[in-house]
């Protein structure tokens, strides 16, 4: 099948590829870039394990193709620790036994990550409607909301300078 | 003494897993890529019930990437078309002239990437005869039902009929007996969906002649068992590799066709083979749960004393019996159904029927067919107390199995080790205000609102097993763990269980840290490989802590034994003026004198008595002398939406006595999980076919995974009533709550609509079903 050529940055780095254009973006970020922290858990876009951030936002990375995020940036799990310093949220999912598989956990960090930089402080309810398109089938969620509450609470502490992430520089 | 905390038991240790996976540095199976990888990718059948006339690969081979097509007739010549299952019937691994249920698999196909993989699928053409299916196991049973095995000797659709009990008792009891209720229960068939599917990595190295599958296993050493004999191969050319596992639940106990055919083509081909089912192959072919038809009768006095239990099942098994229990019970520990409750008799009986549906009856994040022995009493209960007019606490209280009675034995049979079902669920009705909670409820139903509350007060079975009765393919069920303490003082432990997040990482190195007094950082966990790991037979059905972890316990206390002899040594004095107490080796009547297990550590490689031999390590295989028996005391209160028939699970406490707690955080998470895995089939989940055998909730979008939306904030709390048979009074938790939430909601749900003359509602409890009862009630709003 023809290929085609992309460009795109993902944490921070630039990769160019030639992909078949109906290569998905996880399969991409999985199979060519060996990043393998972005999960695969359904195929009807209901599960979650695959989100990442696409320009900012979060999205299941399982239903949109490589070549639509050509010239966009990605940020995966992998992305997320800076300088040896764990991502709050990551910290948050240790700290409060959110995960137990870790399955899905790339997937729910990247979801909370979205939302704590859009909502710096959520409600419980904020939360699990937040999270609602990651379905875990391990913790029962309760450990995740304080995962993200935890989160949540030292983003504020330390606000602005490491709050979110930022963006490819 | 030490300056680093031990952490041992009762410390909620952070996890040691977590690190890897927060940062996505897990290694589950498809993230393993090796050289010159190939991808299989399977074709399956349209139809639950054909004959195979005709499957042509010529076009799919055409295609540029594609290296081979598998059919049944090859597999066939190499004597592996039909493989043995856990229960002693045998399954098609490729049909050779017939398909016996939907998405059955029909062939495979290997090429150079998944997309290529899955387009030769669809290029394979398979000419089929569909045949009349047999979907309903009654149906089955009936005279000129068509077979759904005509390979099988016997031409029939039953395949088994299996009892427990004292029949003649329970019906002398039943015949004189003031009170009977009877009541039918259906526990639909539903799936585990752990959010990791199933899949293997197949490398056959031809340098070495070493087979290395990585494999979605919850056994990797029954499983390397298991391909050895049905291979040929020397089991120690095969090495299994269980990495890090995205859920079991029951779910990667069987073994599949789809293992069997990568290896096959690993060494046909020579190359590696990757094999990764989707959702949908996942859902509609991997073995189910439940499927569970019973009959129950209770028969009591008119006061509420329960005096037997009477209770016939038919179990549907789908096309093979691929069950995952214990080889001598075929129903699991469904004869554990007479629960928490003191009664003279007891008679069960089960028959299992072949269907044309998929295979199996594995577990659902439940001990062998427990869930549907709690649900089956708890059901009761209520329907009897409901009979009678009783409080649904008020006929527990009064049958109840009494402290005092432990060891107690049970009218089938099994001696539960130790409980205190008053206590516990005292505990639960103090803490959730029951007579507060009853009072508003009749002030809401004088408003028309409809509020239920709901009690489960279940007893749970785990831990198999003692060797004398527990085995899988002859293979007994004990479990195993391997100590060695280094020479500066850190350890290794390998443990033949497996993790697909209980933590066995965090858990076991705290039980060698509270028994050897060395900090739990200093410990290290390793298992799921079965060229390192000591034979165990895996994780599911709560046994971990039950086995390994007593074996593990065991291990560490030989190696302790031989401290003893170094410490007395060290400190020149005899080994019997030693004692252990506050993690070292103390003088008795002079406890400043003492060595640590570092101290003594660092003596076994450097300064060790003649005689002894050096270094300090130690084996356990441990054969548990009985189960274990944790317990609990479920309280759910719900809200029924009068116009849609929806249920809110207000409130839901748990009060869970699992023995010592080993890590209380990891023991809380494992109850959220599991009470969530309980609220999945009580109110949402069910697979279901079509009158064609065709499977109408094959995805996620029609079979229903609770989100963080319809999940409850849980609320738990415990009581401790250790095991006494256990090394550490340690008894398991992992799928306590899964079998005892779903009677709990149901209970309440039933409870919100009993004025209305409502007394069961089969699970799962949809907004349409109740919307219907409240329509034929007329409070439909
Ligand atoms: S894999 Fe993308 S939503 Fe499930
Ligand atoms: S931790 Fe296992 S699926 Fe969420």
């Amino acid at each position: 099948m023809e290929r085609v050529p992309i460009q795109l940055t993902v944490n921070g780095q630039p990769y160019q590829a030639e992909v078949e254009p109906r290569m998905l973006l996880v399969h991409f970020i999985r199979d060519v870039l060996n990043l393998t922290g972005t999960h695969i858990g359904c195929d009807t876009t209901s599960c979650g394990a695959c989100t990442v951030l696409w320009d900012g936002r979060p999205v299941k990375s399982c239903t949109v193709f490589a070549v639509q995020a050509d010239g966009g940036e990605i940020q995966t799990v992998e992305g997320l620790e800076r300088d040896g310093q764990l991502h709050p949220v990551q910290e948050g999912f240790w700290e409060e036994h959110g995960l137990q598989c870790g399955f899905c956990t790339p997937g729910m960090i990247m979801t909370a990550v979205a939302l704590l930089q859009e909502n710096p402080d959520p409600s419980e309810e904020e939360i699990r409607k937040a999270i609602a398109g990651n379905l875990c089938r391990c913790t029962g969620y309760v450990n995740i909301v304080k995962a993200i509450q935890y989160a949540a609470r030292k983003m504020r502490e330390t606000a602005p300078a490491t709050a979110g992430i930022a963006g490819g520089e | 003494m030490t300056t680093t905390p031990i952490r041992g038991l009762g410390h909620p240790v952070k996890r040691k897993e977590d690190p890897r996976f927060i940062r996505g540095k897990g290694t589950y199976v498809d993230d393993i890529k090796l050289p010159g990888m190939l991808y299989l990718d399977i074709v399956r059948s349209p139809y639950a019930h054909a004959r195979i006339k005709r499957i042509d690969a010529s076009k799919a081979l055409a295609m540029p990437g594609v290296v081979d097509v598998i059919t049944g007739a090859e597999l066939e010549k190499a004597g592996l078309a039909w493989m043995p299952t856990l229960m002693s019937d045998r399954q098609m691994v490729l049909p050779t002239d017939r398909v016996v249920y939907y998405a059955q698999e029909v062939a495979a196909v290997v090429a150079t990437d998944r997309y290529t993989a899955a387009d030769a699928v669809l290029a394979v053409e398979v000419e089929y005869e569909p045949l009349t299916p047999v979907l309903d196991p009654f149906k089955a049973l009936e005279p000129g039902a068509p077979l759904v095995r005509p390979d099988r000797e016997q031409k029939t659709n039953h395949i088994w009929h299996w009892e427990a009990g004292d029949k003649e008792k329970t019906d002398r009891i039943f015949q004189e007996a003031q009170v009977v209720v009877s009541q039918d229960l259906y526990i639909p068939r539903i799936h585990v969906c752990s959010i990791e599917t199933c899949g293997c990595v197949v490398n056959y190295d031809r340098a070495t002649d070493k087979l290395t599958i990585w494999m979605t296993s919850q056994a990797p050493h029954a499983h390397r068992t298991v391909f050895s004999l049905v291979s040929g191969i020397p089991e120690h050319k095969i090495r299994i590799i269980s990495p890090d596992i995205g859920g079991g639940f029951g779910g990667k106990v069987p073994v599949y066709p789809g293992y069997v055919i990568a290896t096959y083509a690993a060494l046909k081909l020579g190359k590696p083979i990757k094999w990764i089912e989707d959702r949908s192959e996942n859902l509609q072919a991997d073995t189910f749960a439940r499927d569970y038809h019973i009959h129950a009768e209770l028969a009591a006095t008119r006061d509420g004393k329960i005096r037997a239990m009477r209770v016939h099942t038919v179990a549907d098994h789908g096309a093979f019996d691929a069950a995952a229990n214990p080889s001598k019970f075929p129903a699991g520990l469904f004869s554990v159904c007479t629960g928490s409750y003191d009664m003279e008799a007891a008679h069960v009986a089960v028959d299992g029927v072949y269907t044309n549906k998929p295979p199996g009856g594995v577990a659902y994040r439940c001990s062998f067919r427990v869930t549907e022995a709690v649900h089956t009493i708890e059901r009761m209960v209520d329907i009897l107390a409901d009979e009678l007019g009783m409080d649904p606490a008020e006929i527990r209280f009064k049958n109840f199995i009494r402290p005092e009675q432990f060891p107690y034995k049970s009218p089938t049979g099994w001696e539960y080790d130790s409980g205190n079902y008053p206590a516990t669920l005292q505990k639960a009705l103090d803490a959730i205000g029951y007579q507060e909670l009853r009072r508003e409820q009749a002030e809401r139903r004088a408003r028309g609102e409809l509020m239920g509350i709901g009690i489960s007060t279940f007893t749970e079975i785990v831990g198999a097993g003692p060797s004398h009765t527990f085995d899988i393919l002859g293979i007994k069920m004990f479990d195993s763990a391997e100590i060695r303490v280094h020479p500066t003082g850190s350890a290794i432990v390998r443990i033949g269980v497996q993790t697909q997040g209980q933590g066995h990482e965090t858990t076991f190195a705290q039980i060698v840290a509270e028994e050897l007094g060395l900090p739990v950082e200093n410990i290290i966990v390793e298992h799921g490989d079965t060229d390192t790991a000591p034979y165990g037979l895996g994780t599911y059905a709560s046994r971990s802590t039950p086995t390994a972890g007593a074996a593990t316990a065991v291990a560490a206390r030989k190696i302790r034994e031989k401290a003893r002899l170094i410490a007395a040594h060290l400190l020149e004095v005899s080994p019997d003026d030693l004692e252990w107490r506050d993690y070292a080796f103390r003088v008795k009547g002079a406890p400043d004198r003492f060595k640590t297990m570092q101290e003594i550590a660092f003596a076994a490689y450097t300064n060790f008595p003649q005689g002894l031999e050096g270094g300090l390590e130690a084996v356990c295989y441990y054969d548990p002398p009985n189960l274990t028996f944790p317990f609990g005391a479920y309280v759910c209160v719900v809200d029924i939406d009068r116009g849609t028939g929806q249920v809110k699970v207000r409130e839901f406490l748990a009060v869970d006595d699992c023995g010592t707690i080993i890590n209380p955080m990891i023991v809380e998470g494992q109850i959220h999980g599991g009470l969530t895995m309980g609220l999945a089939p009580a109110l949402f989940e069910e697979i279901v076919y079509d009158e064609n055998g065709t499977m109408l909730t094959g995805t996620f979008m029609d079979y229903l995974l609770p989100t963080a939306m319809e999940t409850p904030h849980w609320k738990t709390d415990k009581t401790v009533t250790p095991s006494p048979h256990h090394p550490l009074g340690a008894k398991g938790v992992g799928e306590s709550p899964t079998i005892g939430a779903p009677p709990a909601i149901v209970n309440a749900v039933v409870d919100a609509l009993s004025h209305l003359g409502v007394r069961h509602i089969d699970i799962p409890i949809t907004p349409a079903k109740v919307y219907q009862i409240l329509l034929e009630k007329g409070v439909a709003e």
